[in-house]
């Protein structure tokens, strides 16, 4: 098998790589800046709640039906939570609420004043990466990227349930996370690269 | 630069973006002023609309408009071209198939399209639906793919009846869908005459042509940007009806519509692999030398459409055999129209062909991999031609090392772990690829770095990676400082990002642009002027690609475990090697091989679309009871990249990786199976109710 050691012994360089690339980012790219959707509040019912997010205190007006994650993606803007099914079966909506990994999707978002949310873009401290963000990258733990959000989320929220991690509890414990492109095992591989790490 | 950029395993350059969640992709996308629509989809598989009451609907508040056959904007939906699919634009009141568009709610919000969507009141008038697949009508295509969809060398009948071995089968793979993690959706904006999609596509450019054809408007009205896109597989690679619904509902309430799919609509009309009945019958002599093989397919089509899953290409084109038939029919069900999906045919047909080789082998009692060597081909066994490279004994030999295929006891049922029963199994994998023109631009900047355009895609194929280490190797310039630009059709022109040609075709033309900026420097003596050099550059396939056959190849090898009281396997062990030519990024590479043994296992499995017989209506819509793997299932696949230069296959040197992976995956772990248990499962997937007899 192609030696581990060896990727990491690149990471320093790629990750180096990676950053400059963020300032070089493809055209397609650059889409308008997400804006919260007023009109999408609605009229009939619509009340004002304040959940934490990210350590920022929001406020926004939602109908009671309002998922958490159609609140956090149209209402907030926060477009990096994603939906793969809306019916909590796939994973990729994974948030943290006050510490626990739930499907966002299945919740709504009034059932949570007061809670402490935590999304992908809550991950990451003053601009640097988590470490499970960084073994994402230097082992490949996605492709098309779009289940990413809900792993990483579920991955953090793994470490800090303290459990002892080995391949097979990671593959069990991450489960919930359906990843299309079959990136698992080097899903494995970064969850326990930042096990031993952070 | 000493050390070689191309080949090395560098991390994706966009993986910042999409660990932190910035990566933004179609559903992500706002518009001011946007509106959300809603699909409704039809509720039977055959009749027509009787009666529509919108009124419901229409009062619910937020609902700007609800679009159906009565007040649709008059399109055209017919096909362009035989490659396109017939598509559902509300124009009539006809159904064919399950879930097929019949009406689309627009509202301010998406709670409120999606609430608005369930009061519509429809009145049928249900006719039976054709869903026998054994009985259906069925015909003979004029082609698949271009080529002879039926076809013969030698006289394999008479073969067959003087063979001294004989093995005959019937071997059958279900309907199955793609289920991108990403749902398929667009987000339509028209200014006057001219309209801007952004759409989660593989293919831009086709977008751009079938949206223009449908309007009858000029290409050059319509630009299309694809953001990154969440997996395609191959749905994404047609442009299907909701496209062009949120276009025409945006054109009907004057504001910009963004159009999701959710995930029991991909169930609908944007494609899946068809259902395959393949028949396969191999004739050899005593020592395992064949003399003869037959595949003969049956693959579902729709009622009003065509596409074929062209499963005995695997066979046609693998096995030094002198004498070859092969034949594709299709039934016409009640069904949407079936598409391309990873590895289109070969995956489908090497689980036939590599299962009946396995039959054989144990028929002789010769050694599976061994049965392969004796009929191994230097040639491309149909055309004649050479390969541009061949390395699949190199992939044989060193995956069956890695796997330590000499402990297997050949006797089904022979060897244990603990309570379980223990199967080893093989097979071959292969894929044709090709490569198509494609063009891109090229800039250098004074201050020394260089932008290299293109308008193709990122699916999770790593192609802002992989073209810029392809770039900065021939330019001799740090890979930092080339950045690569995709994803819209103002980019110069690329083909669609499928069938494993990207690499080949966008990588060709990127190294031609390359080599042409690192001469035009050097002219310069070595200096960019202030405003930069840019040049547009074009390719296409060349005199090689037609004296050349050029496939990618593979060994696999699977490892099962089979409780022997409930029936459960799971895949503990995999080991792939390929031939994939060369390889640009060893670890975008080594994902994308994973990526595909993961599919084979799913296909063995797993996956199945359930239909009901009386109905045709799809009972397992959703992503609990459509099973895909998930992480517990999956064991670490071992890829053993074998890597030999081809410098007849491309400029580039290189084949497309991302199909060969599933090819023969499935019969691997199949065979496993057979020896683990000796039960024979010709019937995927293979679940435990199959193997409790
Ligand atoms: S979107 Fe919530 S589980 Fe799939
Ligand atoms: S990276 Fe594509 S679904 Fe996981």
């Amino acid at each position: 098998m192609l030696s581990r050691r060896r990727f990491f012994f690149r990471a320093a360089i790629s990750t180096l790589a990676a950053e400059v690339a963020l300032h070089f980012r493809a055209a397609a790219q650059r889409l308008p800046t997400v804006r919260p959707n007023d009109a999408a509040a609605g009229t009939s019912a619509a009340r004002a709640i304040t959940i934490n997010v990210n350590g920022v205190e929001r406020t926004m007006r939602v109908e009671p039906r309002v998922t958490l994650l159609d609140a956090l993606r149209d209402r907030l803007g926060l477009t990096g939570t994603k939906k793969g099914c809306d019916q909590g079966t796939c994973g990729a909506c994974t948030v943290m609420v006050n510490g626990r990994r739930i499907d966002s999707c299945l919740t709504l978002a009034v059932m949570h004043t007061g809670d402490r949310i935590v999304t992908v873009e809550g991950i990451a401290q003053n601009g640097s990466l988590h470490p499970v963000q960084r073994a994402f990258i230097t082992h490949d733990g996605f492709q098309c990227g779009f289940c990413t959000p809900g792993q990483i989320v579920s991955a953090v929220a793994l470490l800090n349930e303290g459990k002892r991690l080995d391949r097979d509890t990671i593959r069990t414990e991450m489960s919930g996370n359906l990843c299309r492109c079959g990136c698992y095992p080097h899903i494995v591989d970064a969850v326990l690269e930042a096990a031993g790490t952070s | 630069m000493s050390q070689p950029l191309v080949g090395a395993p560098h991390d994706r350059v966009e993986g910042p973006e999409k660990v932190t969640g910035e990566a933004r992709y179609t559903a992500d996308v706002v518009i001011e002023g946007l509106v959300h629509a809603a699909v409704v989809p039809s509720g039977i598989a055959n009749g027509r609309i009787v009666a529509v009451d919108d009124s419901e609907a229409r009062a619910a508040p937020g609902v700007i408009e609800v679009m159906t056959h009565h007040n649709a904007p008059r399109v055209s939906a017919a096909k362009p071209a035989d490659s396109d699919s017939l598509l559902f634009l509300l124009q009539n009141d006809r159904i064919e198939f399950d879930r097929q568009p019949i009406a689309v709610v627009i509202a301010q919000s998406l709670e409120e399209a999606t609430y608005a969507a369930q009061l519509l009141h429809v009145r049928y008038e249900a006719d039976h639906p054709e869903t026998n697949f054994d009985a259906a009508p069925r015909y003979v295509p004029k082609e698949i793919f271009g080529e002879p969809a039926t076809h013969q060398r030698g006289d394999p009948e008479k073969a067959f009846a003087t063979a001294p071995v004989r093995i005959e089968q019937t071997y059958r793979t279900p309907t199955e869908h793609h289920n991108p993690m990403e749902t398929h959706g667009t987000v339509a904006q028209w200014n006057g005459e001219h309209l801007t999609l952004h759409d989660s596509s593989q293919w831009a450019f086709g977008v751009q042509r079938r949206i223009a054809k449908v309007f009858g408007i000029d290409a050059e009205q319509v630009r299309v940007i694809v953001p990154y896109v969440g997996g395609a597989f191959g749905s994404k690679g047609q442009m299907w009806s909701h496209v062009a619904l949120a276009a025409m509902a945006a054109k009907l309430v004057g504001r910009p519509v963004k159009l999701i799919v959710t995930r029991p609509q991909m169930f609908g009309w944007v494609g899946h692999r068809p259902q395959t009945e393949q028949r396969v019958a191999l004739g050899a002599q005593r020592d395992g030398r064949l003399v003869c093989v037959t595949h003969d397919v049956l693959s579902e089509t729709s009622v009003s459409d065509e596409f074929v899953e062209p499963c005995a290409v695997f066979s046609r084109d693998l096995y030094a055999v002198e004498n070859y038939g092969m034949s594709h029919a299709l039934p016409r069900l009640n069904i949407s129209k079936p598409t391309y999906q990873r590895g289109p045919g070969e995956s489908t047909g090497s689980f036939a062909m590599e299962s009946a080789m396995d039959e054989l082998a144990y028929e002789i009692d010769i050694d599976p991999l061994e049965l392969r060597l004796r009929n191994y081909s230097e040639r491309q066994p149909d055309s004649g031609k050479p390969y541009s490279s061949k390395q699949l004994r190199q992939c044989y030999a060193r995956a069956a090392e890695r796997f330590d295929w000499g402990r297997r006891v050949p006797q089904p049922r022979s060897m244990n772990e603990g309570r379980l029963l223990l199967g080893l199994g093989m097979a071959t994998a292969s894929r044709n690829t090709h490569r198509t023109a494609a063009k891109v631009r090229i800039r250098a900047n004074s201050d020394g770095t260089v932008v290299v355009a293109c308008g193709t895609i990122e699916q999770g194929c790593g192609s802002p990676t992989v073209y810029a280490q392809l770039a900065s190797e021939i330019l001799e310039i740090p890979f930092e400082r080339v950045r690569f630009e995709f994803g819209d059709t103002n980019l110069p022109e690329a083909p669609l990002a499928a069938g494993s040609q990207t690499s080949g075709s966008v990588g060709s033309v990127v190294v031609k642009a390359a080599t042409w900026l690192r001469d035009k420097i050097a002219d310069l003596g070595g200096t960019i002027p202030p405003n930069g050099i840019v040049l547009d550059v074009a390719d296409e396939p060349g005199e090689n690609d037609e004296s050349y056959a050029t496939q990618a190849f593979g060994a696999q090898f699977a490892q099962v475990v089979v409780d022997p009281d409930t029936g459960e396997v799971r895949v503990v062990r995999f080991v792939g090697a390929f031939d994939g030519g060369r390889i640009l990024n060893a670890k975008t590479a080594n994902s994308q091989f994973v990526g595909g043994i993961v599919w084979g296992i799913s296909m063995a499995l797993f996956e199945k679309t359930r239909y009901d017989a009386r109905t045709a209506r799809i009972m397992n819509a959703n992503l609990s009871d459509y099973l895909v793997p998930t992480n517990a299932d999956i064991p670490n696949p071992e890829v053993i990249a074998i890597e030999a230069d081809d410098p007849h296959i491309n400029p580039a040197h290189v084949k497309g990786i991302g199909e060969v992976g599933i090819t023969g995956a499935a019969a691997a772990v199949a065979n496993a199976v057979y020896h683990a248990t000796g039960v024979r499962v010709r019937d995927l997937p293979i679940t435990p109710d199959k193997l409790l007899v």
